[in-house]
């Protein structure tokens, strides 16, 4: 496989992963604002744009932080070049790049979709039909991975495609998780304090875990039982471990296919070594703020080795 | 212009009567509901947009991609008539291609007196540095499509060569799949030569051509494409996708130890075949256009080395100069001993004073074409331009006659395109798709069937509004 085309696949899934993940953030932070009163609902919406590092970008254009000025300007203002309806078009232009690496199931889910939100995100989305323009965006990663799962050879192509899911999944997580901590707690310990538990529960609804945690949990919020969940129980999809777990096996697979382990194998092996023997409480012995920024540079060097690895530039 | 009396169309005869070839096609159309007609007229559009069957237009934003229009009513050919065809076009392409190796070796046509040198001399496509080279398997013309045209019963017409990079054929394939995924009763009933395994004969054609330097194994085949906002992105795509082939840029290829070589995720691998569907001036930045990024610097030296075969050879551009178009009926004379099957358009060569002094009289009846032009631009139609635009193509014409050739305005066979008002009858063309190879030349039943959309024009190129239809060609 071409270089360029494995670049292609692995950022045509970081990019559906992250439109993904935003369409999750905003309709977490739509039920929050829903329920809440304004003051709540404000700070909510600050933190969406804090979690995904828009705040230069937002205030230079908007004074105030209102339900409608920030998921327009997530989804779509011109100003935000890191905006969803950008990110769907990256999936689809790295999807075309690759177009003879991937199945035609594949290419159509994402055109399909393409053709349906670009037109809907070309125009301000008002406050009747955000709800529906959320899940549909949220739908197109479910269909796109669908219709990859049950199209796609399972050579390299398949593992780099992954590989992207699971950089950027754990990615969001992180950020995630950093954020609402960052806000909940900002210099206290976490044990024994009282909880926001609605922050808690938001916390777990962004990144898809609220059903599961609560069915796991008998319904009870808190902090410590959230945090391990999302950072150490490798059976929920969206948790940093499941994710490290999921990229580690294709390294592995790749490394195979090509006879030869990287600088990726390499960092995986030292961030193994350092953090997957960790409990929640040594985590929070030493600052869960710390393990998180920690964690998304160990993620993010990952990628790049990647890169390195297989040529995917010049 | 308006189709004159006596056009030619494909379905109905003079009567009225429906023409043998359609016979079941239109007792089926008769038999389908308007309603559902209509529905599956809307839904071919989504078809070719899902699938990404679009094509990009210069000089528009790059986001920007159209579809060329699909009517969903086919163009039949019979049996008895494309092998008729065949015979003409088989005989034409092997002319081709003697023609091309001639012409860069001893050049014993120009030395016949049966072609003035000077045609070489003034055409932007001759490359010098093919000269005395014999390209792998002596093929020049890997891929060709001929244009033709018809004008009545038995009359079909040679309107152009196209011998650098013919496109379309993904067009070809995909308006069959289409038809097939709408109305598939239509093909239990009528029996149609395959299409389909054009992909798979071009893969195989390209793959029996490899260089000197190829070391066994399976031949590595790569396409090269300019790149996502090329106007023909979609079908080289498409067809490294049917063939298995790697879909290259210039930016993933370099030369090193006497290859081409394309940087994969193992390290770099040299490529035996490249189908190119770049054109020759952007081939190669250190022979040509010392500007281009689309290319690879190095790869002519490579090529005439042995260590690649590129698909269709450099330089083979020459054959489609219209110029050299009027001397056709020559050229096929000459290497196959044989007069051609098919006929060319009656053609005025402008560089001769007394063809420029017939042209210049009857500017108003005649079609004007640049010698080195294509798809439909810098073209006058007598019949259909403003004394204006006549007089200002005039002047152009005077101040450069080398640069074009004349032909009557044809009277275009017709056939009929679906439309809201029903079945109208609009102009059309046929460019069918040929393969050399060592092992022969390979035509595929049909072609790529062009129609003007517009009523009475015709201009087909889809860059000018034109639009296609599928191409059957009957079973026995």
């Amino acid at each position: 496989m071409l270089g360029r085309t494995a670049n292609s696949l692995f950022w045509m899934f970081r990019y559906l992963e992250r439109a993904e993940n935003t369409a999750r953030l905003l309709e977490a932070a739509l039920r929050m604002a829903l329920t809440r009163d304004l003051a709540t609902a404000e700070a909510e919406w600050r933190s969406v744009i804090a979690t995904l590092g828009l705040q230069a970008a937002f205030e230079a254009n908007h004074d105030s932080y209102d339900g409608l000025t920030v998921w327009n300007f997530v989804l779509r203002a011109p100003g935000n070049p890191a905006n969803v309806r950008e990110m769907l078009g990256a999936v689809r232009f790295n999807a075309r790049m690759a177009r003879t690496n991937i199945s035609s199931d594949v290419w159509e889910a994402v055109n399909d979709n393409w053709m349906k939100l670009d037109k809907l995100l070309a125009r301000p989305v008002g406050q009747t039909a955000v709800g529906e323009l959320l899940a549909s965006i949220r739908r197109t990663g479910t269909q796109v991975h669908g219709a990859f799962d049950g199209s796609m050879l399972r050579d390299e192509g398949y593992h780099f495609a992954r590989a992207g899911t699971f950089i950027e999944r754990a990615d969001s997580t992180a950020r995630i998780l950093d954020m609402k901590y960052f806000l909940l707690l900002p210099s206290l310990s976490y044990v024994g304090s009282s909880l926001d538990t609605g922050q808690w529960e938001q916390v777990l609804r962004s990144v898809a875990g609220a059903r599961v945690y609560s069915w796991l949990n008998a319904g009870q919020i808190e902090a410590r039982g959230i945090v391990e969940f999302l950072v150490l129980d490798d059976r929920f999809p969206r948790s940093l471990a499941f994710c490290r777990n999921a990229l580690r096996d294709c390294l592995g697979a790749l490394a195979r296919t090509h006879g030869v382990e990287g600088g990726a194998v390499a960092l995986m092996r030292d961030s193994d070594t350092r953090i997957s023997h960790l409990c929640v409480d040594q985590i929070f012995e030493a600052g869960l703020h710390e393990f998180l920024i920690d964690f998304l540079a160990r993620n993010a060097a990952i990628g790049r080795a990647i890169a390195e690895d297989y040529r995917f530039h010049a | 212009m308006q189709a004159r009396g006596g056009t030619f169309d494909e379905m109905f005869d003079e009567a009225g009567n429906t023409r043998p070839a359609y016979a079941e096609y239109c007792r089926w159309f008769g038999e389908q509901p308007p309603e559902l007609m209509r529905r599956k007229n809307r839904e071919a559009d989504d078809t070719f947009r899902r699938t990404g069957i679009t094509f990009n237009v210069y000089g528009e934003d790059a986001a920007e991609e159209r579809l060329i229009p699909f009517d969903m009513v086919p163009r039949i050919i019979t049996a008895a008539e494309w092998r008729r065809l065949s015979r003409g076009i088989e005989q034409r392409v092997r002319a081709l291609n003697s023609f091309l190796y001639d012409l860069y070796h001893r050049q014993e046509i120009v030395r016949a007196g049966r072609l003035p040198a000077r045609l070489l001399q003034s055409n932007d496509a001759w490359l010098a540095n093919m000269v005395g080279f014999t390209p792998p398997g002596g093929i020049y013309t890997h891929i060709v499509g001929i244009d033709l045209v018809r004008t009545g019963p038995d009359e079909f017409f040679v309107l152009e060569d196209n011998a650098r990079t013919p496109s379309g054929v993904s067009y070809m394939l995909e308006n069959r799949e289409t038809m097939m995924g709408m109305f598939p009763d239509l093909f239990s009933r009528v029996a149609v030569e395959s299409v389909s395994n054009y992909p798979r004969r071009l893969a195989r054609s390209l793959a029996a051509c490899v260089p000197p330097a190829f070391t066994g194994g399976k031949p590595v085949v790569a396409v090269l494409t300019p790149g996502i906002y090329n106007s023909a992105y979609f079908e080289h795509a498409f067809l490294a996708d049917q063939m298995g082939a790697e879909l290259v840029e210039g930016s993933d290829l370099r030369v090193t130890e006497g290859r081409v070589q394309m940087r994969t995720t193992r390290g770099y691998k040299p490529i035996d075949v490249l189908y190119r569907r770049v054109d020759d001036e952007f081939l190669d930045p250190l022979t040509f256009n010392p500007d281009s990024m689309l290319g690879v610097p190095g790869i002519m030296d490579v090529y005439r080395a042995g260590g690649i075969t590129i698909a269709n050879a450099p330089g083979t551009g020459v054959a489609d100069d219209k110029a050299i178009y009027s001397f056709m009926p020559e050229i096929v004379e000459f290497y196959t001993g044989e007069k051609p099957l098919l006929p060319n358009v009656q053609t005025w060569r402008c560089a001769d004073k007394d063809s420029l002094a017939y042209v210049l009289d009857n500017l108003a009846e005649l079609v004007v074409k640049e010698v080195h032009g294509s798809g439909g631009y810098g073209m006058l139609i007598g019949p259909t331009s403003s004394k204006r635009e006549i007089a200002a193509f005039r002047e152009k014409l005077v101040a450069k006659p080398d640069n074009y050739i004349a032909q009557p305005t044809l009277a275009l066979s017709t056939c009929p395109i679906y439309t809201a008002k029903g079945l109208a009858p609009r102009h059309l063309d046929l460019r069918p798709f040929v393969l050399v190879s060592p092992e022969g030349i390979d035509i595929t039943p049909g072609g790529l069937t062009r129609v003007a959309l517009k009523k009475g024009s015709l201009v087909v190129n889809s860059s000018q509004g034109g639009g296609t239809k599928d191409t059957w060609v009957l079973k026995d």
